[in-house]
């Protein structure tokens, strides 16, 4: 069977401001730029400088089924350029709103990592909300964009885990990629 | 018939040249090429050469300068730390070494004062040769060559009180000839006022290293006269190489004194590059009068005595110095690779050995048959390195464990990772950043006046055109990451890129560009990347220009961010039409043209004030309809 050229259906939109200091994300960030059918963006790597091409943004966004939101979670939301990247991307007219469809029947898939342990995220632990409930900024994105909510992929206690471990964790996020990136081609 | 000194040269270049380029080929290496040469044109072959002693006198100076060179490598600092080689190593190196030859000599027959005295002069290793080899074979800044290094520069030492001591193991009548080494003019001063004229010597030149040289330089570099700068260099070569003679001590050491002295100037580089090809040439010489001083009728007669003789030299001096190398605590490897390189004779043998004639030590036919020792078995050594290295290849073929090169190069230096060429307005600001941020540079201006400033500030700066290829290898290029352009002549920045990108295509170059035309010349000329110089500060003002005009700061900050992606954008799509057609050029050289080109791409791309996701007015119309509905509404 000869591999399919073809261009990839899942876009891994990363954000991390300091991945030279990143365990984890680091490491998924390659696992993600090695998996097939995978385009990986960097924003801190394009936008150094925050000045968002917006026009180029959406046009990316067009181009792939699965929009994958990749980033360290920052006092529970994303760094500070991926909210930038949202509020100018997303616009009125394009993303939702009168005439705000382009993104309708795509797919929204987020990967974070957290600092704090799976226990702290839980009614009883120290930050009092599951991740669940943490990410609905995001769930309420897709839904109002008209967009299919993926099953988040979260990794806890990023800084506490051994090298083995995330390696684990990078080769299942990675399939959990291909899985997408496959399912993708088949519906379009 | 062999006065004339332009056959001379055409004799000596042309043997030079053919077999120097043959051995090359042939992977002998350049000093076996030379020697080879020598005695193809030596009396004892083509006879084509007059007096080779004549020719030699000149050529030590090659040696000289040598040293010196190495003096400019070698900063105080270093030269402190290696005193334990130079002291501990080198001096057993010498004693034990002479002890053993002349031992072996007593086997022989030889009475123990010329044993003695044969064995002192036949410790001496081969400077020339030495760090020639070792410098083919990418040896000389490690492990392997500061050893041999220390143990050559004892030697050097140890001439002065050898010709002292010599005289005292006379056995025959004491000739005294006028040309014995003693044309020092304080010999028949008393001792106390030799030692005396010594340490002045030795003051002189360190005080006018410190003190005298660096300000004439100074003066020289703001005439821009590159010849006369050569001169000055030479100049201070022969000045020093004269006045150790004249207080008897080796020219050789106090070049290398004076090149210590030197070594922490702004200059060194520029004084490298300039001297760097006399060194070349002369030592060429001086390896061509060896090989043509090898006396092949004394080998034709007595084949089997020289033969053994020189193999009995070669493997006593090598046994000792392995030895003694392993006793300091130096691995297998690197002893026996220090201990095969100063296995041979040196070319103070030749003048010491005339020198124990006139003082009867040693009588005119041993002499004789020692000075042929030695030049073979100076010519032997590049053989022995080759054959030596086969036998490592091999070894590491069934062992690959040690390496013969050991990459512990601490020369930090010599390897920059940012070579900087023109730190003024421009280079400075760049410098200063990736300083700040841990890379390592090497920076190199015309400009003396910086160059001061920057010293007082323990900056390493370095005086030299960098336009000039040889300086920029000597800065390190070969191995730096990148290069960055900052000189203010334009035509001399795009001539820079020009070359450095043919010669270092391994290079990142990022050249800082005057204007638009400069920038796409550049780019062209194959730099990485262009930075126009004023662009950034114009925009940085209009900034400032726009809150005065009563912007809020992120206002005015974006639109100078999106003025910047517009105008980089611009810059890209005008350069394919660069240079294409006599009519662009033309009109690009009207600037006001090209400024029309601008203006319009302006005002089509950079509508004022245009919306965006943080004031979408589209939305407001949905968020009225949807109040009216009463239904939940704004997005967050």
């Amino acid at each position: 069977m000869e591999p399919e050229r073809r261009e990839p259906s899942v876009l891994v939109v990363f954000a991390h401001p300091a991945l030279e200091r990143s365990r984890a994300n680091a490491v998924l960030a390659d696992a993600a730029k090695g998996a097939a059918g995978v385009r990986f963006h960097d924003l801190y790597e394009i936008y150094p400088d925050f000045v968002i091409d917006v026009e180029a943004e959406q046009e990316k966004l067009l181009a792939h089924q699965v929009i994958a939101l990749q980033f360290p979670f920052y006092w529970y939301s994303t760094p500070a350029l991926m909210k930038e990247w949202l509020d100018l991307v997303w616009l009125h007219g394009f993303a939702y709103g009168k005439g705000g469809d382009r993104l309708k029947g795509k797919q929204l898939f987020v990967a974070c990592t957290t600092g704090g342990p799976a226990q702290a995220y839980h009614q009883r632990g120290y930050n009092r909300f599951t991740m669940e409930e943490f990410l609905r900024p995001l769930e309420q994105t897709a839904a109002l964009c008209g967009m299919i909510w993926e099953n988040p992929y979260v990794v806890h206690g990023a800084r506490l885990k051994d090298d083995a471990h995330i390696r684990g964790e990078a080769d299942r996020y990675r399939a959990r990629l291909e899985g997408l990136a496959a399912a993708a081609r088949e519906t379009v | 018939m062999h006065g004339d000194f332009l056959g001379q040269a055409l004799v000596y270049l042309a043997a030079g040249v053919v077999t120097v380029a043959a051995a090359k080929k042939l992977g002998l290496g350049s000093v076996l090429g030379y020697l080879i040469a020598g005695a193809l044109i030596g009396p004892f072959a083509l006879n084509l050469t007059g007096d080779p002693e004549d020719v030699m006198a000149f050529a030590e100076f090659g040696v000289v300068i040598l040293l010196f060179l190495i003096g400019l490598e070698v900063r105080p600092a270093l030269l402190w730390s290696m005193r334990k080689t130079i002291f501990g190593l080198g001096g057993a190196q010498v004693m034990a070494t002479a002890l053993a030859i002349a031992g072996a000599s007593m086997i022989f027959g030889l009475p123990w004062q010329t044993a003695l005295a044969a064995g002192l002069v036949l410790a001496m290793s081969s400077t020339a040769i030495v760090l020639q080899t070792l410098d083919e074979k990418g040896l000389r800044q490690g492990p392997v060559g500061r050893a041999a290094f220390g143990v050559l520069l004892l030697q050097d030492l140890a001439i002065i009180p050898l010709f002292a001591l010599l005289p005292l193991l006379a056995t025959g009548p004491v000739q005294l000839t006028s040309d014995s080494h003693s044309a020092s003019l304080i010999a028949d001063l008393p001792a106390w006022m030799q030692a005396l004229a010594v340490l002045a010597a030795v003051g002189a030149v360190v005080g006018g290293g410190r003190f005298v040289v660096r300000p004439v330089f100074r003066f020289i570099a703001q005439s821009r006269l590159r010849e006369i700068f050569t001169a000055t260099s030479l100049l201070i070569v022969v000045g020093v190489a004269m006045l150790m003679q004249i207080v008897g001590l080796s020219p050789a050491l106090g070049a290398f004194l004076a090149g210590v002295v030197l070594a922490e100037s702004e200059f060194r580089r520029e004084l490298e590059t300039d001297i760097e090809p006399f060194r070349g040439l002369l030592l060429g010489l001086f390896f061509i009068t060896v090989g043509a001083t090898i006396d092949f009728g004394l080998i034709l007669r007595e084949p089997l005595l020289l033969i053994g003789l020189v193999l009995g030299l070669m493997a006593l001096k090598f046994v000792v110095l392995f030895a003694l190398a392993r006793v300091g605590g130096a691995s297998n490897r690197l002893a026996a690779t220090v201990a095969v390189a100063l296995a041979q004779g040196g070319e103070f043998a030749f003048v010491l050995l005339t020198f124990t004639v006139g003082a009867g030590v040693i009588s005119q036919p041993l002499a004789d048959l020692l000075t042929a020792v030695v030049a073979v078995s100076m010519a032997m050594t590049p053989l022995t390195v080759i054959v030596y290295e086969k036998i490592l290849t091999f070894l590491d073929r069934k062992n690959p464990t040690e390496s013969i090169a050991d990459p512990t190069f601490e020369e930090e230096d010599a390897e920059p990772d940012i070579i900087i060429a023109g730190f003024g307005r421009f280079g400075q600001v760049t410098g200063r950043l990736l300083m700040a941020n841990g890379f390592k540079s090497t920076v190199l201006d015309a400009d003396i006046e910086m160059i001061d400033l920057l010293r007082r500030f323990g900056r390493r700066v370095h005086y030299g055109d960098a336009t000039r290829l040889d300086l920029l290898r000597q800065a390190g290029a070969e191995r730096a990451r990148m290069l960055i352009v900052a000189i203010d002549d334009q035509e001399k920045a795009a001539e820079l890129v020009e070359r450095a990108r043919e010669a270092f295509p391994h290079l990142t170059i990022l050249a800082r560009a005057f204007d638009r035309r400069h920038a796409y010349d550049m780019l062209a000329n194959g730099a990485d990347a262009v930075e126009r110089e004023t662009f950034e500060g114009a925009l940085s003002m209009g900034v400032t220009a726009l809150k005065s005009l009563g912007f809020r700061a992120h206002r005015a900050q974006r639109a100078a961010d999106y003025f910047r992606r517009h105008d980089l954008r611009t810059f890209e799509e005008l350069r394919p039409m660069w240079g294409q057609t006599e009519a662009y050029m033309l009109a690009s050289r009207d600037a006001s043209q090209t400024m029309d080109r601008l203006l319009a791409a302006d005002l089509e791309k950079m509508k004022p004030g245009a919306a965006d996701g943080w004031d979408p007015s589209g939305r407001d119309e949905d968020q009225r309809e949807a109040a009216e509905q009463e239904g939940p509404a704004r997005p967050a």
